[in-house]
């Protein structure tokens, strides 16, 4: 394959001019022609060093493709009892304790209803496997006499935290983005170019010891929040992990958009900002789009800040203000104390499988986005 | 009429860009801010050098220190190598078209976009329960329970998965940075392509693959969800003394303190102060690495 430079020469037929070959050799770049070389094989020496060399590496580079194969068969392979695991009668049905009433009598009748009623749901939905039906109840309480892994409150925790975050992040973003792409002085690039790289570079561990130690409490005396820690401070901190994988990919596409457009624009007679606006930003909006959906992918399986900051209560309720727990932060908290095979464990695998599923489907629809639509939209210009 | 409609969005949008731009500069300035003030005061060589004492209420971080400084160089042994060929193999082998290679590339995209805690619940899954325990029932029948447990090798090789693409972008960048005529050249002067990759292309991308390293290192002293079930521990009253062992770690440290030790105010100094090693830690890893890229950048120019 070395000689491939050489022989596109030695292979053209007369009829090519030799510019056109050159230009051929030139455009396939190096290491592009093996569907040249394929039939000159026989024509070089077979060199067994070589060859096992190049075997040698592909064999190397093939593995990060074996080990993206592997994470999804093994994730999933740990979450596979949930679909087959047969519902087991719970052993805590006949163990329901006595409610402790402490004096208070008026209230027992009430308890008694309560414990009735939670009889019942024993009875009907052995709530403690954690079969496909049980995994969409609403509690979430799997360390318990009977445990209950409904799953709703820490996906409604997950949304909450990724669309706080994207309502702060985005539009700072992109606004931002804008900024440096069509605003900027050349001082203020240099200024906030390095900021973004360095808030990528700060650690998520470390963005929420931040929310947990200062965010939360200045957010807390400002707003006069009940919970200190809640979803809302969760996503906010959750947005300084999403700004700088917006604002890089919206600057990109925003920068990627040719001169041309914005040249005819001021040519016709619009002002920078109309400009801006109107053809620039529009131009560039699938790219924006991708940023968005990547950010989303990260707010959704970022862990450590939202661990730290959301209080991590799996409360089922559409307030911002209150404590969540999210999914990501669902494994991190609890996967520590599992036994290994248990159910607990088989569905914290699960939650992950839907993590890494998310995540996969957000990144290929994004890769589309930039390299199909905004591509597209810019060829021939 | 139209004019003053022109004139305040002609003011105001510009504008509003510019306070979304400062507002990011103004953030990270507060981050940061808030850290070093926090933990400047408790800093001190002392710090650095001892351990936790007291029932982790005093001393220092030495151990976390450790920790991090072994958990990287192992996952560096591990990851580096890797994603140096796999970077090689891409520029230099692969043809575009071919769908091993496109496969490759497919790979480490959705490497780089995988959840960390997924890999978290990778290196569970896969090293502590399959290969480790496969290990133990190999050599020791399973009597004895010795790789199918958390420990800083599966820690260290599942931080070396995430960090992958990291290496692999930026080593294949240096390797497209070496000018086309030098290739040539060498493969003008009869040398193979394997001579020349390894005699010409990689001692040029040298800083690359250096870059690559440092990158890696930055991030995977950052994280923490990867670790949190593969091998980092609370307290240890040792350093780390072999492949099994488990080990303190500086993120997983500042995430325990702050949240799930006793005494949570108590040691609100030492949180901040292990935080700020880290930040500084990263940073420091983060800027010899922009430096280097823009060592690469300007060569190619010239």
């Amino acid at each position: 394959m070395q000689d491939s430079k050489v022989p596109t020469t030695k292979q053209a037929t007369p009829s090519q001019t030799k510019s056109e070959s050159i230009a051929r050799s030139v455009a396939s770049g190096h290491g592009v022609n093996n569907d040249n070389s394929g039939n000159l094989w026989w024509k070089k020496r077979f060199r067994p060093g070589e060859f096992l060399i190049e075997k040698s590496i592909a064999a190397i580079a093939f593995l990060s493709f074996a080990f993206i194969t592997l994470i999804f068969i093994f994730v999933f392979r740990e979450a596979l009892p949930i679909f087959s695991s047969t519902p087991q009668k719970t052993t805590v049905e006949g163990t329901q304790s006595v409610q402790e009433t402490y004096g208070d009598e008026s209230s027992t009748s009430e308890m008694q209803k309560q414990v009735d009623e939670r009889k019942k749901s024993v009875d009907n939905s052995e709530e403690g496997t954690a079969t496909a039906a049980n995994l969409i109840g609403g509690t979430w309480q799997p360390v318990s006499a009977k445990p209950k892994y409904g799953m709703l409150p820490i996906v409604v925790g997950s949304l909450k935290v990724t669309v706080v975050s994207l309502i702060f992040g985005a539009p700072i973003a992109i606004l931002a983005a804008l900024f440096t792409a069509a605003f900027a002085p050349k001082w203020s690039k240099e200024i906030l170019k390095p900021a973004i790289e360095v808030l990528a570079g700060i650690p998520s561990v470390v963005i929420g010891f931040f929310a947990l130690v200062a965010l939360a409490t200045f957010l807390q005396k400002t707003f006069g929040f009940e919970y200190r820690l809640n979803a809302f401070v969760g996503g906010i901190a959750l947005s300084l992990a999403v700004i700088p994988i917006i604002y890089t990919i919206t600057e990109d596409s925003l920068s990627r958009v040719p001169k041309v457009m914005t040249e005819a624009s001021l040519a016709l007679g619009a002002s920078k900002w109309q400009t801006a606006l109107f053809v620039v930003l529009p131009a560039a909006s699938p790219g924006i789009f991708a940023g968005v959906l990547l950010g989303i992918g990260r707010a959704f399986g970022e862990t450590m800040i939202v661990l730290m900051a959301t209080g991590n209560a799996s409360m089922l309720s559409a307030n911002l203000f209150e404590p969540v727990r999210t999914m990501s932060a669902t494994i991190g908290a609890e996967m520590g104390e599992v036994v290994f095979g248990d159910t607990h464990y088989t569905v914290l695998f699960f939650i992950g499988t839907i993590l890494f599923l998310f995540t996969f489907c957000l990144n290929a629809i994004a890769e589309i986005f930039i390299r199909q639509r905004l591509m597209k939209r810019f060829e021939g210009l | 009429m139209k004019s003053l409609k022109h004139k305040l969005l002609g003011f105001s949008v510009p504008f509003l860009a510019g306070v979304c731009a400062f507002l990011i500069v103004l953030v990270v300035f507060i981050v940061i801010g808030e850290i070093v003030f926090g933990g400047w005061s408790t800093l001190s060589w002392e710090f650095l050098s001892t351990g936790p004492k007291e029932g982790m209420t005093e001393g220092g971080i030495y151990p976390a220190i450790i920790g991090t400084f072994l958990l990287v160089v192992i996952m560096s042994v591990a990851g580096v190598p890797v994603g140096t060929v796999t970077a090689i193999y891409l520029s230099e082998y692969a043809s575009h078209r071919s769908y091993l290679a496109r496969a490759i590339r497919f790979a480490v995209n959705t490497l780089a976009g995988v959840p960390a805690i997924v890999f978290g619940l990778f290196g569970l899954g896969f090293f502590i329960q399959f290969v480790g325990t496969g290990m133990d029932t190999f050599l020791s029948g399973g009597t004895d329970l010795k790789w199918g447990q958390p420990n800083i090798l599966w820690a260290s090789l599942t931080m070396a998965l995430l960090t992958l693409p990291v290496v692999i972008v930026s080593v294949e960048e240096a390797i497209k940075a070496v000018p086309r005529e030098l290739r040539e050249a060498s493969l003008a002067l009869g040398a193979t392509k394997w001579e020349t990759i390894r005699k010409v292309v990689l001692p040029n991308s040298v800083t690359g693959i250096l870059t690559g390293g440092i990158l890696a290192v930055s991030r995977g002293a950052g994280e923490v969800a990867p670790i949190l079930f593969t091998g980092a521990a609370y307290f240890l009253p040792h350093l780390p003394g072999g492949l099994t062992d488990q080990f303190m770690e500086l993120g997983y440290h500042v995430y325990i303190m702050s949240t799930q030790s006793p005494d949570v105010e108590a040691t609100r100094g030492i949180q901040y102060a292990t935080t700020l090693v880290l930040l500084v830690l990263t940073f420091t890893l983060n800027f010899s690495a922009i430096f280097l890229r823009y060592k690469i950048r300007t060569r190619t120019i010239r």
